[in-house]
Formats: structure tokens, C-alpha cells, sequence
């Protein structure tokens, strides 16, 4: 009863999109942008609500800019419509928009300071000087640049043009920020890191962001929901979550982390499972849609859901398979096992590096046969 | 570079007499190359800028060349230097020099405004246009050096004159009934001088406003500010460097342009080069022909000091994304 009701309360704040009550502040209804005889966006559909951290997230090439660039007000859509917090977007001129962006190349005016590139903003909107001066002075302290105010931007670094271009965008507090592949120039150390600051930064203006990337573990990190584009079009969209563990299609499962993608004809369907016959053997599948017997299915499995072990399960066991390892990635943290199965397929295994080996010969090493279990619900059942 | 420097060698190596000669040879051909523009700066302008000023140091005189000599010797031991300032002294005094430079620099300001005014659209048309579409531009920008600049002079006279094309066409289509009169006035010389020196404005604007990023343009945009706005606070600010070095090409020989004010201004308008091929060619008085060119000059470097300084700024400041 008590967690019932937590439960809920938390989808109304949390979750905002689960709320069919809740006006969504962004509405993207059936854009496409064609660039000639190329269609950049293909007819999406989207809400985003107040307060999210949304991710745009898909190779590069498919759109994500485009989308971007059609909320900012640089692209206009050649058919659908926008709405921004009820008002159609159509006539408004990008200076005009309640929405502000960070650029994929920062876009720092060369010619200004760092304090007078973030004042630029604020002038625009015939702000009081000494309102200009604190928001300057209150926005350097959240991205930690006090320091640097006086300096040009080509003396700063990666890192701080990033959050430059971050504090320029933000300090006009827009309903809507949109941010194009906002960590993508800097290094990887300090993309993970940042990461993480930008959602905090997020959290604490209470801003919608909305950003691009092509980098799915960023996706992951920052967003609250994801959508998946391919080809100008939405592919997926939900939570990191359900995103990764709740993959609707081949394409999702194979963009999002790794998977191990098998074909295989369903033979027996009941209540809470279904039986898909595949060429690593008879899988038992938790899946309580109904899907029609015989039909021909896309599964996959995770490399990190599968156990791996050197002795023989001790009864056998639908959710099993027997074979060799033919190589071997160490990362570290984890190993990544490449298994050849009796069928001759080959199965990707990652398995954490728990306890630190006593010699080089410890472990699972090449050549060992070796037994992968898995369960029943950590298979997907994939349309298409 | 020097023998000693490198490390002594016992017999014979061939690899490393090979490569010791290869080293002197490269060493060589770095100093050839430091040296070709001091060689080209000393022969093409420091040699012949002493020359002028010695001449302009020196007395009028009935010989060849028709000058006197700064340094004479007497009895082959003692030297004489004689120097005289009178040239100087007299383009100071006579008010119609003084009135002339004020002239040349009033049209060559003038114009290099015009230029600017028409170039700088004309550049930023260029740079927002198509690759086929900017190629194609740029060539017609460049076309007209194919023809002789006198040939083009020629032109325009012919187009301005009483008798010209525009006066012929205006009285044939009956909106006016006399010639206005264009050729020899100021106003044909501002054309001349427009026309000739408008491709010396676009092409430094059209390099600068190519590296401009336009995502600046759009940031400006998002951050509030209008089309106007832009132009002023952004754009404006960081194509000043190819206004600067367009307006210096422009400015500087417009201010000593001696064939377009002799043949569109004809006896009407003075202009400092006019003036100076007088003196040097009617009136064969090579040094206050050569006076007059070095406080030309003088009246030069003030602009030129300038834009060294611009070009400074520039390489430092609106490149280095
Ligand atoms: N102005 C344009 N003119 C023509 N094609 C464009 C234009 N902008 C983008 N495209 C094309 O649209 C597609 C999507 O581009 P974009 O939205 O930038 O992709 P990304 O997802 O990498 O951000 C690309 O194939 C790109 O070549
Ligand atoms: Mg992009």
C-alpha cells in the first residue's frame, strides 16, 4: 500500500512523461526537414517535459542537429509543427525563442572576454547593469571560472570553453536548453567527469536541457530519457533503463552497450514464457506478451547476463550452453571472453575481475572449455 | 655553420662525411632563403628610397644627371658633404603643395570609403554564396587585370565624356537636354579611383570574413540579439582587420595615383602625383621631385605603422580559434 503510493508520487515528479495530465513544455508534432531531395528528419513526434534532461542519441549523420537546430530556430521544419510551453514556433526568429544553446564548436565570440561573452546574452534583454554584474558573478561560481573572467577564449582550455559556452547559454535561464555534443571536444577523463557535473548543474537550475549525442554511455549517464535516432527517425525512446534492458529492436539492443544478437523460431508459447529455439540451443524466455507459435524472432543477450564457469552445471538446465574460449579481452576491471559454442557461433561473455589473480595461469584462460548459464529473464525478445 | 662545431672524426667514415655535407648544404640553403626577402627589401626599396632622399638633399644643376653631388673630393684628399634643405624649404612654403596633399588625401579618403562601402557587401555576398556560384564571383572580381589599367582609364573616359556613352543615352531617352558634365571633374576621378581600387577592398575583407565562423552569427542570434545587433557587436568588430588592410591597399596608392586624375581630372583636379611628374618630367627639377615623394612618403608610413599593428593584432586575436 505505502510503497503504491510512493511509487506514484514519484512517476508525478520523477516522470514527468508518464503523467498524461502534465502539459509537456516541448511538443514536436510530425516534423520532417528535407534538405533538398534528402530527408534529414522523417515525421517525428515528440513531448519533452519540464525539467528533463533529454537525450538525443544516435549515430552520427541521423538527425540529431537537424532536430536540435529546428528548436533553436535555425532550421525550419518543411512540414510538422513545434510547440514551446503551449506556443507554436513556426514565425519566431531564433532571437526571439525561449531557448538557448550551447554550440558543438562553443561558438565564443573570439573578440570578447569571458565576462563580456556571457553578458552578451543578458545585454540583449536590456537587463540593469548591476543585475548583468551578479547573474556574471553567480554563473562563474557554478561553473567555477571565476578566475578566468577577464581572459579571451583562446587563452582557456578545452574544459573551460566548454563550461564558458555552458554559462554564456545558461545564464539567460531559458525554458530550454539545448546542448549539441556538449562534452564531444573534450577528452575522455574529463568528459566522464564532467558528465556528471552537467547533471548536477542541470538539477540545481532546474532547466530543461535537451541534448545531443552520439556517445551512448554519456546518453546513459546524464539523461532521464533517451530517444534513439536512426535515419532522421525515432527508434526508441525511454529511460537509460529501459532503453538497455528493455530494447524494442534489434537496432536499439546492438547501439546500446553489446548484445548477442540471435535469430530463432519460437516453439512453444505459455503463460509467463515462451521457448525460442536458436543456435546456441532451446531458450526460456520470460515474455508475457502473446507471439504467435512458429514465428520467426530476434533474441539477444548481454555479454554481462551470462555466467560463466569451468565446472558443469549440476543439472541440466534450459538456459545453457557449453564451449571453448577462443580469446580473451582484459580491460581491467573486467574481461570480455569470446566463446565458441559447439554450433560454431561465436558468444561474448564479460565477467568482472573480482579477485585479483595469484598467478598469470589463474582462471578461465584460452583453450578451456568452459559453461554459460544465464537466466530466464535476462534473455530479450526483440521485434524485428 | 662552421667546421669546428662539428665533432672531429678519425679516417673515413662515408656516412658521416655524407651526412656532414648534407648538414652544410642545408644550413646553407637556410640562410639562402632568410636572405632572399633582405636581398629583395634592400635592392627594391631601401636602395632606391637613399637614392630619392639623396636627390631630394641635393641642388638643381645644369647636368646629367641634372643634380649636384653630395660628396665631392678635392685634390682626391679632402671630402665635401654638401646638404641642402632648400627643396624642402620650398615645397613648405608654397601653399599649392600643401594644398595639393590636402587634396590627394581628401579624394584618396574619400574613396577608400567608397570602396569600403561597396566592397564590404559585395565580400560578404561573395563569402555566403554557393562554392560554384563564390568561384565564379571571385573570378570576375579578379577579371578585370586582365586588361590594361590605362585601357580601362581609356573606358571611362569614353563613358563620361560630353559626348560619352551615359550623356548620349540620358539625352536620347530624353531626361536631360545638355551634357552633364562628368569628365574632368572630381567626381570622375572618385569613379576612377573606386572603380580601380575595389577589388584591392574585397579581396583582404572576402579572406578575413572566410575564416569568420558563422556559427558566431547564429550564437549571437540565439542569445537574443537581432540581425542589426549582430552586425555591429560581432561581425563589425571581427572583420576589422580586412577593412584595415583593404583600406591601407586602397588608401595608400590612391593618395600617390597620378593616371587617374591626369586623364579623368585632366587640368581640374590636383593631385600629388600629378604635381610630382611635373616637376620631374616639364620641369626636369628631379630634387624637389624627389622632396615632394619623401614627404609622400612620410605622409604614407603614419597608415603603414598602422596596419603593421593591426596585423599583429590580427594574427594573434581572430584566427587563433
Ligand atoms: N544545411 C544542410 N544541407 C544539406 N544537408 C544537410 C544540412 N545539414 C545537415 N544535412 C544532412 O542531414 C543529415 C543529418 O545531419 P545532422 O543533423 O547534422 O546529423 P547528426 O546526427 O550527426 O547531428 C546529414 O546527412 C547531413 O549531411
Ligand atoms: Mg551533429
Amino acid at each position: 500500500m505505502l510503497g503504491d503510493q510512493i511509487s506514484t508520487d514519484q512517476n508525478a515528479t520523477d516522470r514527468p512523461w508518464l503523467n498524461s495530465d502534465a502539459e509537456p513544455l516541448i511538443r514536436i508534432r510530425g516534423v520532417t526537414k528535407k534538405f533538398g531531395e534528402f530527408v534529414a528528419v522523417n515525421n517525428v513526434d515528440l513531448d519533452i517535459h519540464q525539467g528533463e534532461l533529454f537525450c538525443l542519441l544516435g549515430g552520427s549523420g541521423c538527425g540529431k542537429t537537424t532536430l536540435l537546430r529546428m528548436l533553436a530556430g535555425f532550421e525550419v521544419p518543411t512540414s510538422g509543427q513545434i510547440l514551446i510551453d503551449g506556443n507554436d514556433m513556426s514565425d519566431v526568429p531564433p532571437y526571439e525563442r525561449p531557448t538557448n544553446m550551447m554550440f558543438q564548436n562553443y561558438a565564443l565570440f573570439p573578440h570578447m572576454s569571458v565576462e563580456k561573452n556571457i553578458a552578451f546574452g543578458l545585454q540583449q534583454d536590456k537587463l540593469p547593469k548591476d543585475e548583468i554584474e551578479d547573474r556574471i558573478h553567480a554563473i562563474l561560481k557554478l561553473v567555477e571560472l571565476q578566475d578566468y573572467k577577464k581572459r579571451k577564449p583562446q587563452q582557456l582550455s578545452g574544459g573551460q570553453r566548454q563550461r564558458v559556452a555552458l554559462a554564456r547559454a545558461l545564464v539567460k535561464e531559458p525554458k530550454l536548453l539545448l546542448l549539441d555534443e556538449p562534452l564531444g571536444a573534450l577528452d575522455k577523463k574529463l568528459r566522464e567527469q564532467t558528465q556528471f557535473e552537467l547533471a548536477n548543474i542541470q538539477d540545481q537550475v532546474g532547466i530543461t536541457f535537451v541534448v545531443v549525442t552520439h556517445d551512448q554511455e554519456e546518453a546513459m549517464t546524464l539523461s532521464t530519457r533517451i530517444a534513439v535516432m536512426d535515419k532522421g527517425e525515432f527508434i526508441q525512446i525511454g529511460s537509460p533503463t529501459e532503453i538497455y534492458e528493455f530494447p524494442e529492436n534489434r537496432f536499439v539492443a546492438d547501439f546500446i552497450g553489446s548484445a548477442n544478437i540471435l535469430e530463432g523460431q519460437i516453439v512453444e508459447d505459455s503463460a509467463d514464457h515462451v521457448q525460442v529455439l536458436t543456435d546456441i540451443g532451446e531458450l526460456n524466455i520470460e515474455h508475457s506478451q502473446p507471439v504467435q507459435k512458429g514465428a520467426q524472432v530476434w533474441v539477444a543477450l548481454r555479454p554481462e547476463k551470462i555466467h560463466l564457469s569451468a565446472e558443469a552445471p549440476s543439472e541440466p538446465q534450459p538456459n545453457q550452453s557449453k564451449g571453448i574460449v577462443e580469446d580473451i579481452g582484459y580491460l581491467g576491471n573486467s574481461s570480455i571472453y569470446k566463446i565458441r559454442l559447439e554450433s560454431g557461433r561465436i558468444i561474448d561473455v564479460t565477467a568482472p575481475n573480482q579477485i585479483r589473480p595469484k598467478s598469470r595461469s589463474h582462471g578461465i584462460t584460452w583453450e578451456d572449455t568452459v559453461y554459460l548459464t544465464w537466466d530466464p529473464s535476462s534473455v530479450m525478445l526483440l521485434n524485428k | 655553420m662552421s667546421m669546428e662545431t662539428l665533432p672531429k672524426q678519425s679516417g673515413l667514415i662515408p656516412d658521416g662525411i655524407v651526412s656532414r655535407i648534407l648538414r652544410q648544404l642545408q644550413s646553407g640553403w637556410r640562410s639562402i632563403v632568410i636572405a632572399v626577402p633582405f636581398v629583395w627589401l634592400f635592392l627594391f626599396f631601401l636602395a632606391p628610397f637613399f637614392i630619392v632622399a639623396k636627390i631630394s638633399l641635393a641642388e638643381l644643376a645644369i647636368s646629367s644627371p641634372p643634380f649636384s653631388k653630395m660628396i665631392e673630393w678635392t685634390d682626391g684628399t679632402i671630402m665635401t658633404i654638401r646638404v641642402v634643405f632648400d627643396n624642402f624649404a620650398y615645397i613648405f612654403d608654397d601653399p599649392l603643395y600643401a594644398r595639393t596633399y590636402i587634396n590627394s588625401l581628401k579624394i584618396s579618403i574619400i574613396s577608400t570609403f567608397f570602396c569600403l562601402l561597396i566592397g564590404y557587401p559585395m565580400a560578404y555576398g561573395i563569402v555566403r554564396s554557393g562554392p560554384v556560384a563564390k568561384r565564379l564571383l571571385l573570378f570576375s572580381i579578379i577579371l578585370p587585370f586582365w586588361t590594361s589599367f590605362l585601357l580601362r582609364v581609356y573606358a571611362w573616359m569614353g563613358l563620361l565624356a560630353d559626348q560619352g556613352t551615359i550623356n548620349g543615352f540620358l539625352i536620347s531617352m530624353g531626361i536631360i537636354d545638355e551634357p552633364i558634365r562628368m569628365l574632368y571633374t572630381e567626381f570622375a576621378v572618385y569613379i576612377g579611383i573606386v572603380y580601380t581600387y575595389l577589388p584591392f577592398m574585397i579581396l583582404p575583407l572576402y579572406a578575413n570574413m572566410e575564416k569568420l565562423d558563422a556559427t558566431l552569427n547564429e550564437a549571437a542570434a540565439d542569445l537574443g540579439s537581432g540581425p542589426i545587433n549582430t552586425f555591429f557587436k560581432i561581425t563589425l568588430p571581427l572583420t576589422m582587420p580586412g577593412i584595415i588592410a583593404g583600406s591601407l591597399l586602397v588608401f595608400i596608392p590612391a593618395t600617390g595615383e597620378y593616371v587617374i586624375p591626369d586623364l579623368l581630372g585632366g587640368g581640374n583636379v590636383q593631385m600629388i602625383g600629378r604635381l610630382l611628374y611635373n616637376e620631374f618630367a616639364r620641369n626636369i627639377d628631379w630634387p624637389v621631385a624627389c622632396a615632394v615623394a619623401i614627404v609622400l612618403l612620410m605622409l604614407l608610413v603614419l597608415p603603414m605603422a598602422i596596419y603593421q599593428h593591426y596585423q599583429g593584432k590580427a594574427s594573434e586575436g581572430v584566427t587563433g580559434e
